[in-house]
């Protein structure tokens, strides 16, 4: 059974965003984890990039495949967590705490309000099977 | 052995079989008006000892790949050892296409990592690709790889770089969007001068070494050069050889160093085929295009080879690839990888040597012939620009009717401005006799 911490939004493409003052981190889910399988490589933008809402900002490579990951929110990318060059298998051991993608200054405030919450997100991947 | 596979006869069942009754039945649709209407103009078929005999006749034709050769710019008349014919005209080798389901071809897999290696050592570099086409396109490759890596499109290259690489690396890039600059060279020295043109949107600086009028750039400057904007350093080897004598890009500072192997026992071969090297530093690995052969040890400990990180290539990745190349120039850089290992380090310096050697006596000659000079002030490996009294189209042809001779290239061909010009290369092929008889041709 997937963890699902009840104070994070969620997508349908299997990211999280937690807002504190309109700053949002991005990173991706307990089950997108564990369905990639090791986690290798990330490939993350830079501080100053900015992206509409689902776009590509990056690409998580696994022994299995290369998924590119999706912004659930629009912004500009203000951290990046480039520890994650180091310790990729972080995404796998901890994808809701140390393993954060990106940090974007939210251009809509609220537009996370619209994402799912851990009940549909949880409804959802069982819909999905 | 049949050259053609099918009978007569069944040709015949195959077309009754579709309700026809000869082959031209099969062109019905075509209206008769846009047929040709005739059979083509080629000869009837010969016999094998009338194709032998017209194919030695047209090669009798091909007179500069016999006479002594003074041309270099990018393809180097070198000794290989017969070994390495010999070695890849095994049949494991010479019939296999690049491996696609590589780790059952561990024999494949375990020489393209001795290339590697072997790219890595002479280039100084940290990690190399399993070979590209050429030169040229390891070089447009380094333009494209540089802008991702930078996120910047400025590509500042050198006007000495070899013409023809500067060409094709426009054509590949040209839908992308670079925007190439060329930087001039010093007209006493004959190396890259001026680097106005670097500034904080340069995504690289391109330059060659041993340069394409043979002069060895300042590797250092320009590196530091490169890197005080924020730009990748890249560096072109055309003559692989210079490798055996000179110090590494890599311990200059180059971030990616690109080159043609065909100096590694490959044929001339009018051009091609040859093999582009491409090398750099591991932090850009993920960057770099091409197959990558890696070493891996089993649950049980035993050594193997993988391709790997094949998630950045176009059969995985498609259109987010880091380029187009999904393959590499297999039987090629074999050859390469015999030649180098056939050779060794010593015998890589040794014949390094003997070029620069029999060079320098063919340029300190032709030095002190009246009305010639040596162009540049830069020094050289085995190529050296000459500049004479009159057009130098002229003075090579006359050399060529009368002394049997090809003395060099007319820089005329490529830098119109510089008529009395010409590109001299002396490798370890050319015998003392052969370098006296040129200088003689020349006075």
């Amino acid at each position: 059974m997937a963890n699902i911490p009840e104070n994070l939004r969620y997508s349908k493409d299997h990211e999280w965003v937690s807002v504190t003052d309109e700053i949002a981190s991005i990173g991706i889910t307990d089950y997108a984890q564990s369905s990639l399988g090791d986690v290798v490589y990330i490939d993350l933008p830079r501080v100053g990039d900015k992206f509409g809402t689902h776009e590509a900002f990056g690409s998580v490579e696994s022994v299995k495949a290369v998924s590119e990951i999706f912004t659930p929110v629009a912004g500009e990318v203000v951290e990046v967590n480039d520890a994650l060059n180091d310790t990729p298998e972080k995404v796998n051991s901890d994808p809701y705490g140390d393993a954060w993608f990106i940090k974007l200054k939210m251009e809509n405030a609220g537009e996370a309000d619209a994402m799912l919450s851990s009940e549909e997100y949880d409804e959802y991947l069982t819909s999905q099977g | 052995m049949r050259y053609i596979p099918n009978s007569p006869e069944e040709r015949e069942e195959m077309l009754a079989s579709i309700g026809l009754s000869n082959a031209s039945d099969l062109f019905r649709s075509i209206p008769s008006d846009i047929q040709l209407g005739r059979q083509l103009k080629i000869t009837e078929a010969l016999a094998e000892p009338e194709v032998i005999a017209a194919m030695e006749e047209m090669a009798a034709r091909n007179t500069a790949a016999s006479k002594p050769s003074f041309l270099g710019a990018g393809v180097y008349s070198h000794y290989s050892p017969t070994v390495v014919d010999h070695l890849i005209q095994r049949s494991e080798f010479f019939t296999s296409y690049t491996p696609y389901q590589p780790e059952i071809s561990q024999g494949t897999l375990q020489y393209i990592f001795e290339f590697q290696t072997l790219i890595c050592q002479l280039t100084g570099m940290e990690v190399a690709n399993a070979s590209m086409y050429d030169g040229s396109t390891a070089m447009a490759e380094a333009y494209v790889m540089a802008q991702r890596v930078t996120r910047r499109n400025k590509i500042v290259v050198a006007d000495s770089v070899h013409p023809e690489y500067r060409e094709v690396a426009a054509t590949y890039t040209q839908h992308g969007d670079a925007e190439i600059v060329t930087a001039s060279f010093d007209e006493k020295t004959g190396r890259l001068a001026d680097l106005s043109a670097l500034d904080d949107k340069t995504a690289a600086l391109v330059v060659q070494s041993p340069n394409f009028f043979g002069c060895v750039e300042n590797l250092e400057r320009l590196a530091a050069a490169a890197h005080a904007v924020g730009a990748l350093f890249v560096v072109i080897v055309t003559e692989a050889i210079s490798l055996g004598v000179l110090k590494s890009p890599g311990e200059f500072g180059a971030d990616i160093v690109v080159g043609e192997g065909q100096s590694f026992g490959i044929p001339m071969g009018f051009g091609g085929p040859h093999v582009g090297l491409f090398a750099t530093k591991e932090k850009y690995v993920r960057q770099m295009p091409g197959r990558l052969c890696g070493i891996a040890y089993d649950k049980d400990g035993n050594r193997g080879f993988v391709l790997t990180l094949s998630t950045r290539e176009q059969h995985i990745r498609r259109e987010k690839a880091t380029s187009n190349i999904c393959t590499n120039q297999g039987l090629i850089a074999l050859a390469a990888t015999i030649y180098m290992e056939t050779m060794g380090k010593q015998g890589l310096q040794d014949v390094a040597v003997q070029n620069a050697q029999k060079a320098a006596y063919a340029a300190k000659a032709i030095a002190k012939l009246n009305g010639y000079e040596i162009a540049f002030t830069a020094p050289t490996f085995n190529e050296f620009v000459v500049r004479g009294p009159r057009p130098a189209a002229e003075v090579l042809e006359e050399v060529r009717v009368a002394h049997d001779i090809v003395g060099g290239l007319a820089l005329s061909k490529y830098y119109p401005d510089r008529p009395n010009e010409f590109l001299v290369c002396v490798t370890e092929t050319m015998k003392r006799e052969q370098i006296d008889r040129l200088v003689d041709g020349l006075r």
